[in-house]
């Protein structure tokens, strides 16, 4: 024992550069990725706000100029690379969101900092390639910025082929090396995201602490264990179709290809087998993160936890036949398109659970309005919203009408921009003094909050009328009657935007003024494990681990 | 500049947005600040309308129904007005109830969604067919094959409808970005179906019409097929739906539903003549009835 004991006292701790680039420590690691998150948020969030400026009114307003100085287009050449710049701009913003931005925080961040706090475990089962884990993305960032300043379509700059890259626009659309870069960029981004998924499902599996049976786990740990799941299991498939996508590109297949044998639709079935999956996968560890947080300031037990679990685990399961949906219009026959419809729509039954669930968890509770809780209020509303616009569009005969309008932009950024969003801010500040051992200013919190709120309410409930007036999406002009709501969403967005220069300035007073958080600044409703430790937590913890009883 | 170029936008944009609700507030297009589905003029339109009525009652119930228990928690179950909270986990009822009154809500959608579903895509006989093309530079060509086949088996009458740039729209009193150079015209009351792809060496569109409650794909290699059956004269429009690049935004689509003797005559004569032609001489023939706005 003592033996043992001392051989773990002398791990040094490594400073400088080493510490990080050399990182074993899943806190390291996971302080790695909500930095390298909210870098690659900012970079997303500014492509959509550029894009917001340029659909403030009818016509086309910045990006002739945004082409000329970023690519030094002649004025004559201007408007064809500008709007094609919108594309890319599209594009930019739906990737960085989803692999550098969502998925970094809440699995890689969260992820790694809190699974072994809440099972007990010292470490990630195989700390080493939690580093590798890590450090694929930062190359995969560069290869897509990289890709925004090479040649797309002949002469312009860029990928403009959207978030997934549908050929033919992907392949002969495009064949300048941007959509070769963004694809592997891709490709790194998905490697990290196996290999993190590795890492979860062994170290959850294996690693819980004495007593803390699969059934006794933390909701959040759940959400995560189902989502490395789906990774695991979609990942492949995406990255079998992009490398199709990379070899129709390079060396003369035709997977892809109609007049060779291929079909184009084929990639579209391998893309949302991965992609819708891959929405779940944004939104999961969202799901485990507010039932953390309700319980916590409702100082309650989640109510119908098993329930809680086992939904999570069936939205996952059905989550993989479903994936058609997304592509109603592209001619299938009524039949498939049925099951389709029958499919999608069980999902909204789970759902249905998890938000009740909430409620009733809420419900007898004696609730503390802190700052975690309204971003966690504020997702189940707005969720609600956008889970319930999903149950419309999974009814193909209306998605008819809606499908590819800003219906669809209104309906996904609802449940991932005000849902997986509202999530991961509702992280920040409930795990804030825990990951940083100081405590964040609660005014700044509150206003911050109360600024998105209403900025992305302001911003995105508009697209609901735009759709369903019929505006397309991925649109950079549009015909002047649009321009009313349009107006408005843009002012939303500005709002947004405005409201992430709080939360900078309010992490920035956070560790200015170092006000030194208690280990449980919560009080009795925080029972997971990671409150039972010093705020930070010390740089290896649980060497004797703690027994659950 | 910048600052001058975005007022003479707004300027332009306003007057564009005041011509074309005098000029044509009738159903085929959006109006400023609409807030739903454009006016049906197909049944199909008709049934989504109809259905989406129907799910946004039932959404908009469940969201305040949502709502409503979350404010009464907020002002029953807060801190100060509950200081002791309960430790109740389970309620097996309660539980049961919210898994089985929603699969029983779903199922009350499920039965008009599929029936609209199987109306949509159980392509009925048609009286008459369409071949939409779309084109890798950014415009659609329409074949009408019932109007005579050449020796190769092309269609007779063919032609391609581009945008209407903005001078001509703004001269023309339609609207840019919807408005295109030559309509499709087909006639009002008759089942046509629609004949979808895209150019062999091309990318994917999408061809709809709001009004007519159809979207359909445009895919190389693939011949896709939809149909309607207009059921008001009138001028329709619609743009591509399906990322195509950097004019997606410019490949509008005009439909032109007319009766059927007026069909007739453009037909005839878009037999012998240009599109535009024919086009002009339809125009004249629905102006001289009142049936088309002067320009």
């Amino acid at each position: 024992m003592s033996y043992a004991t001392a051989a773990h006292d002398h791990h040094d701790l490594p400073s400088g550069w080493r510490r990080y680039v050399y990182s074993t420590n899943h806190k390291d690691i996971g302080t790695m990725y909500l930095w390298f998150a909210i870098i690659s948020g900012l970079i997303g969030g500014f492509l959509s706000v550029m894009m917001r400026i340029e659909l403030a009114e009818p016509g086309i307003q910045i990006f002739t100029g945004l082409a000329q100085m970023a690519y030094g287009t002649p004025a004559d050449a201007a408007l064809d690379q500008g709007k094609h710049m919108y594309n890319v701009f599209v594009t930019g913003h739906g990737l960085l969101m989803i692999f550098f931005m969502v998925m970094p925080a809440m699995i890689g961040g969260f992820g790694n900092w809190f699974v072994p706090l809440m099972i007990g475990a010292p470490d990630m089962a195989f700390p080493r390639m939690n580093n590798v884990s890590f450090w694929l993305l930062p190359p995969a960032l560069g290869l897509l910025l990289i890709s925004m300043f090479s040649e797309g379509p002949a002469g312009a700059f860029g990928a403009g082929g959207g978030w997934t890259l549908y050929p033919p626009l992907s392949t002969t659309g495009q064949p300048g090396p941007a959509m070769d870069y963004a694809i592997l960029s891709i490709h790194l981004a998905g490697a990290s995201s196996i290999l993190g998924a590795i890492n979860f499902i062994t170290t959850i599996f294996n690693m819980r602490a004495p007593g803390m049976t699969l059934h006794k786990m933390p909701l959040f740990v759940w959400s995560i264990l189902v989502t490395v799941f789906l990774l695991l299991l979609s990942l492949p498939v995406l990255a079998g179709g992009i490398t199709m996508l990379l070899t129709d590109r390079n060396f003369g297949t035709s997977f892809f290809v109609a007049s060779k044998g291929g079909d184009p639709i084929l990639f579209q079935h391998l893309f949302w087998f991965f992609g819708h999956p891959e929405v779940y996968i944004l939104i999961l560890p969202g799901f485990g993160i507010v039932s953390q947080i309700v319980s916590t300031f409702s100082k309650k037990p989640i109510f119908g936890y098993l329930g809680m679990a086992y939904a999570m685990v069936a939205i996952g399961v059905v989550g993989f036949v479903v994936w058609a949906h997304h592509m109603y219009t592209v001619g299938m026959d009524a039949d498939t398109q049925a099951y389709f419809v029958a499919a999608t729509m069980i999902i909204a039954v789970p759902t249905g659970v998890k938000i009740f669930s909430w409620i009733a968890t809420m419900w007898g509770g004696s609730i503390e309005f802190k700052v975690p809780m309204l971003w966690a209020l504020g997702f189940i509303f707005l969720f609600t919203i956008g889970g319930v616009t999903g149950v419309v569009l999974s009814n193909a005969g209306v998605d008819r009408s809606l499908h590819d309008t800003y219906y669809v932009v209104a309906h996904f950024h609802y449940v991932l921009s005000l849902g997986a969003v509202f999530a991961i801010f509702g992280a920040w500040y409930y795990w804030f003094p825990k990951f940083t051992g100081y405590m964040y200013n609660e005014t700044i919190g509150k206003v911050h909050f109360w600024v998105t709120f209403i900025g992305v309410n302001l911003l995105f409930f508009p697209q609901h009328f735009l759709g369903l007036a019929g505006m397309p999406r991925r649109y950079i002009d549009y015909p002047a009657v649009f321009a009313g709501w349009n107006h408005v969403s843009s002012y939303g967005s500005y709002m947004s935007a405005f409201g992430v220069l709080i939360f900078l300035y309010g992490v920035f007073s956070a560790y200015a003024k170092k006000q030194q958080a208690a280990d449980n600044p919560w009080g009795e409703g925080a029972t997971t494990l990671e409150w039972t430790l010093s705020s930070p937590p010390p740089f290896h913890q649980f060497n004797t681990l703690p027994v659950i009883k | 500049m910048k600052i001058a170029n975005g007022l003479a936008g707004t300027i332009a944009g306003m007057f564009v947005l005041f011509a074309s609700v005098t000029a044509w507030a009738a159903a085929g297009q959006p109006e400023p600040w609409q807030i739903t589905l454009q006016d049906p003029v197909t049944p199909v339109a008709e049934f989504i309308g109809w259905l989406h009525n129907f799910l946004l009652v039932i959404i908009t119930a469940i969201t305040l129904f949502v709502l409503g228990l979350m404010l009464y928690i907020f002002v029953r179950f807060n801190a100060k007005a509950n200081p002791v909270p309960s430790k109740t986990t389970h309620n097996t009822f309660i539980e049961v109830a919210w898994t089985v009154i929603p699969m029983l809500i779903l199922v009350a959608i499920a039965v008009p969604s599929l029936r609209l579903l199987y109306l949509q895509r159980d392509i009925p006989v048609a009286d008459m067919t369409v071949k939409v093309i779309g084109n890798p530079s950014w415009n659609w060509t329409y074949e009408y094959p019932d109007l005579g086949i050449n020796d190769d088996g092309s269609a007779k009458v063919s032609f391609t409808s581009y945008l209407k740039t903005k001078e001509d729209a703004a001269k023309d009193n339609v609207p840019y970005l919807l408005a295109t150079d030559v309509p499709v015209v087909v006639p009002v009351n008759k089942i046509v179906k629609l004949i979808i792809t895209s150019d062999p060496e091309g990318i994917i569109h999408a061809w709809t019409i709001p009004s007519f409650g159809m979207k359909i794909d445009a895919i190389p290699g693939r011949l896709n097929e939809d149909w309607f059956k207009a059921t008001k004269e009138g001028v329709y429009y619609g743009q591509c739906s399906e990322l195509c690049g950097k004019d997606h935004a410019f490949m509008p689509i005009e439909v032109h539903v007319v009766s059927e003797a007026d069909f007739a005559a453009w037909a005839e004569k878009i037999k012998t003549a240009s599109a535009e032609e024919a086009r002009d001489y339809l125009f004249a023939m629905l102006r001289a009835k009142g049936q088309l706005a002067q320009n």
